[in-house]
């Protein structure tokens, strides 16, 4: 197995053990009409309108990637607004007034898959993307050209190398059929040989379960990886599992791979047998001032405060989608939860690290799984050096943030690499 | 509401921590030293280690910029001028050497991380060249307890007999900190256990004196455990402002310094080549650094 560089990190998963619950029904949910990488949804139901659980509400665009949007609630759409996205732009939500009843949508039934494009059309009519984090929408990654990008191998990303998050372990462990189910219609209908399930090797429970689950079928095997942040990374966790490597500019499937996320394909797995499309997904609600941590089913659109009183969130001062290392920050804490976010994170600054001179010790070089040089990039940027940012391929940063983390001089050195992409972007 | 863009986690490591384990490291050299040579060399350090704070303070004052005080790396530097010293130097040796290491090399080029020479290694240059009889008056071990004022002695580099015992224990003449291999190497060992310096460049430059020294018939044990060569590999040939970043950059530097090093002693007129080895690499660092960039995963063709 591929060594990557990266960092240990404390893992910190207290919610690993809690069985997932579900919430009581919010009495208002925000839908927002883009929860995914590419375009928002228009809008597919009018103020005053009656919707059920299931129910499509946001119709995709024609154009770019685009999945469509369904209602997790039954209840009346008191209202359509705009809303502001994480990275600044707006689009439209619809807010949901629930009625408590969870009326299920006359047309949820099972898509009937007869080829391959009724396969790609029923994961896109599912409102599927991928559920780790990233929420690139899964009909797109699956729609790969099988001519001139052969696909051989499907990996099932089960590392979860963020702290505190655990929804993909619980996935394994309250799931795990649904997931075999979900990876074999994948591996039948896109005619892919083999299957490689990575789960990190702090997480043996998982891996021992997969593996029962499986039973003798030796096209799916379960690979346990070495707990190194950031394994779950899709690149270096193709490196890891194939020895395989994503060129810069390319997709995996270039390299022969499809990785999907297991709460992705555990969720294909379920909607596939009973047609229900993604109208809510499990989240860890964890942090280093969280007094219970644990797993919920919470519908899309739930905000974050009704959620706080659940896990006794207590004079945290930031709250992000996703976990502490690539986790966003949430502005307003009335926020939506989206299909993007796997938990929340509430935190408590425990020790603010002061920004100082470089002092070239090398950690941020010896921790960047890519081997970029960062504080080279850094220095590039400060000094708007286009040239030499292209020279050190800042294009290549994944954003892990293993460098910011190790390094002593308290650089954000992830942070400009995002900045220096940007500008890049604009040249 | 805080927002922060991610991580939002930190080691909690900063450059005074890393400072301090230098510092820690270094401690058994300088208590060899001190139970050595003496009380005189315990003052010897502590002017040296005060004179380089007080001219880092002084000099960020007069330049208008964040006092860098308190990250303790002039300590490591007084400390490791100190230890490049011989017991009982002229004080006011001390102060120049320290000037020299603080004000000129390190904060005229910009302070920590942008200097190109290793301060200690410049300050004790400038002392070599400047003083060259005070720097080479070596005193006998325990020579305060034998009340005689000053029992000179020749370090193993001249004489070439001294028992590896002494080597290794330091019972010989030479700088305060190089003679005593034992808490070199422990304090070396520790650095690298706790992972604040790699052994790339100390391997590097220890294994090339061995090698070469033997090539060349001489005994290379001896030549690894006399003169300065453990002090400079473990913790000069380890800094990080002036030495390359990545570990094939370091095990160039440090063969490099290994090289330098041995043909100092082999043919030149001064005993010790460590320091100018150290110094000539430090000059060609920005090069190695060059030439041993790492190939980025993904990357579609070199980097030039
Ligand atoms: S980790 Fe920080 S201090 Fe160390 S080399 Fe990188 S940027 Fe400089
Ligand atoms: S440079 Fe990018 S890829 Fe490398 S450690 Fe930093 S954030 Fe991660």
């Amino acid at each position: 197995m591929k060594v990557i560089g990266g960092i240990r990190l404390p893992h910190k998963k207290a919610a690993a053990e809690v069985p997932t619950s579900e919430i009581p029904l919010p009495k208002r949910l925000t839908v927002p009409m883009l929860m995914s990488m590419g375009k928002p949804c228009t809008p597919a139901v009018k103020k005053g309108d009656r919707v059920t659980v299931g129910m499509r509400i946001g119709d995709p665009v024609q154009e770019g990637l685009c999945v469509p949007v369904h209602s997790p609630a039954s209840g009346t759409a008191e209202d359509i607004t705009d809303f502001r996205l994480a990275d600044g732009n707006t689009c439209k939500a619809v807010v949901i007034r629930t009625d408590g009843l969870q009326e299920t949508f006359h047309g949820i039934r099972p898509p009937v898959i007869q080829n391959r494009e009724d396969f790609i059309r029923a994961v896109r009519e599912s409102g599927c993307t991928g559920l780790g984090g990233a929420g690139f929408p899964t009909y797109a990654k699956l729609s790969f050209d099988s001519k001139k990008t052969p696909v051989d191998t499907l990996i099932i990303n089960g590392a979860e190398c963020e702290p505190y998050i655990v929804s993909d372990y619980r996935e394994f462990m309250e799931n795990g059929s649904d997931i075999l189910f979900g990876i074999r219609t994948v591996m039948d209908k896109l005619e892919i040989g083999r299957c490689i399930i990575g789960i990190e090797d702090n997480k043996p429970a998982a891996i021992s379960l997969m593996k029962k689950i499986i039973g003798s079928d030796k096209s799916i095997a379960v690979k346990a990886l070495p707990s190194r942040y950031p394994q779950g990374a899709e690149k270096v966790l193709i490196l890891s599992l194939t020895g395989r490597i994503v060129k810069e500019g390319e997709l995996p499937a270039h390299c022969g791979v499809i990785v999907m996320n297991a709460s992705t394909v555990g969720f294909l797995g379920r909607y596939f047998k009973n047609g229900m499309p993604l109208v809510q997904r499990r989240i860890t609600l964890d942090g280093n001032c969280v007094n219970n941590p644990g797993n919920f089913f919470v519908p899309l659109g739930t905000c974050v405060s009704d959620l706080m009183g659940l896990c006794g969130a207590e004079g945290y001062e930031e709250a992000f989608y996703g976990g502490p290392m690539m986790g966003v920050s949430l502005y307003d804490i009335r926020q939506p939860v989206t299909k993007l976010n796997n938990g929340i994170t509430f935190f408590k600054k425990i020790h603010s690290v002061q920004t100082t001179a470089c002092i070239r010790c090398g950690r941020c070089v010896r921790a960047c799984p890519v081997k970029l040089m960062p504080l080279d990039l850094e220095s590039a940027y400060d000094k708007k050096d286009t040239k030499e940012l292209k020279r050190l391929k800042a294009g290549l940063c994944i954003n892990c943030g293993c460098c910011t983390y190790v390094c002593p001089a308290g650089r954000r050195l992830a942070e400009k690499n995002q900045l220096a992409k940007q500008m890049l972007a604009k040249l | 509401m805080n927002v922060s863009p991610s991580p939002h986690m930190h080691d909690n490591i900063s450059t005074s921590k890393i400072m301090l384990q230098v510092i820690i490291a270094l401690m058994p050299a300088c208590i060899a030293g001190g139970i050595i040579f003496g009380p005189t060399a315990v003052f010897d350090l502590a002017l040296c280690v005060a004179s380089c704070v007080l001219c880092e303070y002084i000099c960020r004052r007069l330049m208008k910029k964040s006092n860098t005080v308190s990250d303790l790396s002039a300590v490591v530097t007084g400390l490791l001028l100190g230890a490049n010293l011989p017991v009982g130097i002229d004080p006011l040796c001390c102060v120049i050497g320290s000037v020299a290491a603080i004000a000129v090399a390190k904060q005229l080029f910009g302070g920590i991380g942008q200097n190109f020479a290793n301060p200690a290694i410049f300050g004790r240059i400038v002392l070599t060249v400047s003083f060259a009889s005070q720097m080479t008056t070596w005193r006998e071990p325990f020579y305060y307890k034998k009340g005689v004022d000053a029992v000179t002695a020749a370090t193993p580099l001249i004489t070439k007999n001294a028992a590896y015992s002494d080597l290794f224990l330091g019972t010989t003449g030479g700088c305060i900190g190089e003679t005593c291999a034992a808490a070199l190497i422990l304090g070396g060992v520790y650095l690298a256990a706790v992972k604040i310096i790699t052994l790339h460049a100390p391997a590097a430059f220890i294994g090339t004196t061995a090698l070469l020294t033997l090539l060349a018939g001489g005994d290379p044990v001896y030549a690894v455990l006399s003169g300065g060569l453990l002090l400079g590999a473990f913790f000069m040939a380890t800094d990080y402002s002036t030495a390359p970043i990545t570990g094939k950059g370091k095990l160039l530097f440090g063969a490099g310094c290994g090289l330098i090093t041995f043909a100092i002693r082999q043919w030149g007129s001064y005993p010790e080549g460590v320091s100018f080895s150290i110094l000539f690499m430090n000059l060609l660092t920005p090069y190695i650094d060059r030439l041993c960039v790492l190939k980025p995963i993904g990357a579609k063709e070199e980097r030039q």
